[in-house]
């Protein structure tokens, strides 16, 4: 049966694009978490206690979202957790020293925005390949912020700074508002605009897409700066969740950004993937470790699901883009 | 052709130089560095990360990195400290044999799912790095391996001595190198090393089973990290399943790439990997010598990393335009 469908689906095109596609994988994994999570615990199927399980993963789904359109156009940039933890302690020192709290912020921000512009540089000028490149900056960036912060919490910000996963319109939070209103509009720019579609060609080929007239090295030097620049605004969320800046803070965040972007049906090597998938992915990663908290399943022993489950999203991925291709 | 450029094409002259410097400049810094106590302290840090860096130094000139060597480093030093607990008289031999073992079997893992799947290395790796670190909890129960767990002639390993004073874990460590050396650059499989990671398609078409050559790398890269675990319950005297282990795969990234061995495949040598670890080895101990906080560590290296990078990258681009080759 399952043969006669793969050769049904065959003859129809347009119906094989509809349903061959990795998000599916997401989608589904998403009801199969929602529903194990509920049977786990009566508790858990409650709307408002699910958006607030979801805030702290905010700032990780931020990263995703730009981390996607840095793997479709073939690049990865390992070394975000770095970043949100180096521009939250720049940020901490910055107000610590007394230069008031638009100042500091904008600090931050513009200290992701180098760091990302450092490692854009060095990929497009130097043509180091990406994925060992930010392991190198990952071990300088966590580096530099222990040098700045040593084992000191950078803390004292005014209360109206702190909490902001406490701000609600209705039972959302500020910080799932924000997400989801990003994910729209990166999702709108890369499925609708030009610039999207260039980056889709980037990945596939880049050598085609420079002779296109696309500014490849440009483009990537942009993405590699919009990543700090939004690990800078994660960085400064993250401060104000917490409520202190530490040079440990996101510590292997970058397996959860990561896991997110490749549930979501990014293929690892470029070219291929959307923002609706990250988004569904970020939901999965939120279900699934509010559903593993609620069985209280120890932190530390997540960490062999998360990892698991990130083998097993390539692996699919790679399946289903194998199959859609013959 | 300048000398300049027959200079850089001797890699480890380049890192052995910078040695030279460094250790010239501490010194006239401090004299207190160039005491017996100093370099004992530096050789007593490198065997573990030496260890550890020949199996990585194997998988990076085969055109993949393991960054889950800190996690089977930590599973295999909790898997024998839980042994040690049942069992306190278990032989050192044994011991060897069984962290090497359960080594080798995540390092195949690994080796299994980068060559069946074809998924970049890296990315396997990170999922593995947290898979096997869950695995240490659950396996540990999250208790720490305590100094009264660990029998006496296992912390003796790294102490006594039963050669000219030189403690038994360095020699084991050399004995390893030098293996690691004659594999390398003298037997068959280690030549096929080296051609699968200059060029796979060509080394495939050449005969070579690029997927036994893989899986051999990250065999052998997993089983000294197991073997490294063991190390490392023997020197600390301790296993804490959160913190052995924990950031360890990028030190020994960065002696591996400092030491010459180019992330792109190919090239490497045992000789400079160990200069590599060397050079890492004196910084640490030189830090505390020279008065800089020991806080600045992870961001030299990290620097040192970058720079190593940077370098290798400008090398390959000299060296393409000597041969005239591509122009990049």
């Amino acid at each position: 049966m399952l043969k006669r469908f793969s050769i049904y689906l065959s003859e129809n095109p347009t119906l094989r694009y509809w349903i061959v596609r990795p998000e599916w994988v997401a989608v589904i994994l998403l009801i199969i978490s929602v529903i194990s999570s509920i049977q786990l615990s009566p508790f858990f199927a409650d709307l408002a206690f699910i958006m607030d399980s979801a805030t702290p993963y905010v700032e990780y789904g931020l990263i995703a979202i730009i981390l996607t359109l840095i793997i479709i156009s073939g690049e990865i940039d390992l070394s975000i957790a770095s970043m949100i933890a180096l521009t939250a302690v720049i940020f901490g020192t910055a107000y610590n020293a007394g230069i008031g709290m638009p100042l500091s912020i904008l600090i931050a921000l513009l200290s992701g925005t180098l760091c990302g512009l450092f490692n854009g540089i060095l990929v497009t000028q130097l043509r180091i390949p990406s994925i060992i490149l930010t392991i190198g900056t990952l071990t300088l960036y966590r580096g530099i912020a222990q040098s700045l912060a040593s084992d000191f919490s950078l803390g004292g910000y005014p209360s109206w700074f702190i909490g902001i996963d406490y701000r609600y319109v209705g039972i959302v939070p500020i910080p799932v508002i924000i997400f989801t209103v990003f994910a729209i509009v990166v999702g709108f720019f890369l499925s609708s605009t030009i610039y999207g579609k260039q980056l889709y060609l980037i990945g596939t080929n880049p050598q085609t897409a420079k002779y296109s007239g696309i500014k490849v090295d440009r483009i990537k030097l942009l993405l590699f700066t919009l990543s700090g620049l939004v690990c800078g605004i994660a960085g400064v969320l993250t401060t104000s969740r917490l409520a202190v800046a530490r040079f440990n803070m996101a510590t292997g965040a970058e397996l959860e950004i990561v896991l997110m972007v490749m549930l979501g049906g990014t293929y690892i090597f470029g070219g291929r993937g959307n923002i609706f998938g990250t988004f569904v992915a970020f939901w999965i990663v939120v279900i699934l470790r509010a559903g593993l908290n609620v069985a209280r399943i120890k932190i530390e022993s997540q960490l062999t699901i998360l990892g698991a489950m990130l083998i097993i999203a390539i692996i699919l991925t790679n399946y289903i883009y194998s199959k859609s291709q013959k | 052709m300048t000398l300049f450029d027959k200079f850089l094409r001797i890699r480890e002259l380049g890192i052995f130089s910078i040695i030279v410097v460094f250790v010239i400049v501490a010194a006239i810094i401090d004299p207190r560095f160039m005491t017996f106590d100093s370099w004992r302290a530096v050789f007593l840090a490198i065997p573990l990360i030496l260890v550890m860096a020949m199996g990585q130094m194997m998988v990076i000139i085969c055109r993949h990195v393991d960054i889950s060597i800190g996690s089977i480093l930590a599973f295999s030093a909790i898997v024998i400290g839980l042994l040690y607990i049942q069992f306190p008289g278990l032989s050192l031999w044994l011991s060897i044999i069984i962290t090497a073992f359960v080594g080798l079997i995540m390092g195949l893992i690994n080796g299994f799912i980068v060559t069946r799947f074809n998924v970049h290395s890296i990315i396997v790796t990170l999922g593995t790095l947290s898979l096997y670190r869950g695995l240490v909890f659950i396996v540990s129960g999250g208790r720490q391996i305590d100094r009264n767990d660990i029998p006496e002639h296992v912390v003796s390993f790294s102490q006594t001595s039963f050669f000219f004073s030189i403690p038994a874990i360095l020699i084991f460590s050399a004995i390893i190198v030098i293996i690691t050396h004659l594999v390398m650059r003298h037997s068959v499989i280690g030549r096929e090393i080296y051609a699968t990671g200059s060029n796979p398609v060509a080394a495939h078409l050449k005969g070579i089973n690029v997927t036994k050559v893989t899986l051999f790398c990250f065999g052998v890269c997993g089983m000294l990290a197991g073997v490294a675990g063991l190390f490392y319950a023997s020197r600390f005297g301790y296993v804490n399943p959160g913190v052995t282990g924990v950031g360890i795969e990028f030190i020994v990234i960065a002696g591996v790439i400092i030491g010459g061995t180019s992330i792109t495949g190919g090239s490497g040598s045992v000789l400079g990997t160990f200069l590599g670890i060397l050079l890492l080895g004196i910084i640490n101990v030189a830090l505390p010598v020279l008065n800089i906080p020991g806080e600045f560590q992870k961001a030299i290296y990290g620097l040192i990393i970058v720079v190593a990078l940077s370098l290798d990258q400008l090398i390959i681009y000299r060296m393409k335009k000597l041969s005239g080759g591509i122009n990049a």
